[in-house]
């Protein structure tokens, strides 16, 4: 076997396992505290990129990698991204012509939750 | 690995370029099972964006009002409504498994089996507990009304994609657990003691994927 294994420091594993714990409450306190609009879209993105590049890079070791195997797996899903910039673009074109030609309500408020009250239930239940 | 040292100081577009036309193995070092599940994730991941540009498309085209994530996902305790709290418990339940599977994979390059299998069976039992919380949420869920063509807070949309993200996620959890089961049982039994331990890191790269997938649901599904 020519193989050698990714073994590396167990110190570096418990930082960025930390460094999830922290990212993720980090991204809780978003909806916790109600944060809306431009900053609350751009907190959750920027966690998520952290997080998701954190157990890519050292969970997943692709940073220890050879850049054939980097190169052969991150590049394929920039595909995705187009096709998401691509439906973005359509979806915004639909919207505005159901609400432009079908009369729809372009802000709808929804209904709140109705948690455990089903008909014949005591409401004391929960 | 000497052979690798000395190309990496080519420059990477060097090194790329040789490795995928030599005509030898591209990715050196790298065992083929461990090509095959990157492979396997890169799929995977094609398939997991693709539900959620779905999801994106439904957020971004419905005239009928979306429910409340933070409100409907919100759990009573003690008489105070806690918004997401199940959410967030099974988010550092697996990011805790995804750690204990870290240390399965370092400690299998060391070579000790009985490590590796107290903590992939950790990882295993933390998985399992993340896909009865599962269960628990779609039961309330349900109970609530929600089912995949209809949803009683607004847009019938909320329904399906959430029973169909959740559910194959869920359902990718619960192999691995079944897959980390097998190979840390095989593990012990002394399958791989002729190898180096490379299984281990595989199954783990199937487990952060997991990780990761949530991730992003956490993020687009209930965060949004």
């Amino acid at each position: 076997m020519a193989t050698e294994g990714q073994q590396h420091p167990i110190k570096i594993y418990f930082l960025i396992w930390l460094l999830l714990f922290v990212l993720s409450f980090f991204s809780y306190l978003v909806d916790f505290y109600h944060l809306e609009g431009n900053l609350r879209w751009f907190l959750i993105v920027v966690f998520m990129l952290l997080k998701a590049g954190f157990i890519v890079a050292i969970f997943m070791h692709m940073k220890w990698e050879r850049f054939a195997l980097i190169f052969g797996i991150l590049l394929p899903p920039l595909a995705l991204i187009v096709l998401m910039f691509l439906m973005a673009i359509e979806s915004d074109y639909a919207w505005s012509t159901r609400v432009t030609y079908m009369g729809e309500d372009p802000a709808p408020k929804p209904q709140p939750p109705v948690h455990h009250t089903k008909a014949g239930e005591d409401s004391e239940h929960k | 690995m000497t052979d690798s040292t000395i190309t990496m100081q080519e420059g990477i577009f060097e090194s790329t370029a040789k490795d995928w036309s030599s005509d030898i193995t591209t990715f050196k070092g790298v065992p083929w099972g461990k090509a095959m599940m990157w492979i396997f994730l890169l799929s995977d991941t094609f398939i997991f964006t693709c539900f959620l540009i779905g999801y994106m498309v439904m957020r971004m085209t419905v005239t009928e009002p979306w429910p409340v994530a933070s409100e409907v996902f919100a759990l009573t305790v003690w008489g105070v409504s806690v918004p997401l709290l199940l959410i967030a418990i099974m988010t550092f339940i697996l990011i805790t498994s995804s750690g204990t599977m870290a240390m399965a994979v370092n400690m299998g390059y060391q070579r000790r089996r009985w490590a590796v299998f107290w903590l992939m069976l950790a990882t295993a039992l933390l998985g399992a507990s993340f896909v009865g919380m599962q269960c628990f949420e779609w039961s309330k869920l349900i109970e609530e009304g929600v089912r995949p063509w209809t949803n009683p807070m607004g847009a019938p949309q909320f329904g399906s994609i959430f029973f169909m993200v959740t559910g194959f996620h869920g359902l990718h959890v619960s192999v691995g657990v079944v897959y980390l089961l097998i190979v840390a049982i095989r593990v012990v039994r002394g399958k791989y003691d002729h190898t180096n331990f490379e299984i281990v890191e595989i199954t783990g790269l199937y487990w952060h994927f997991v990780d990761l997938v949530w991730v992003f649901i956490f993020a687009f599904f209930y965060l949004w």
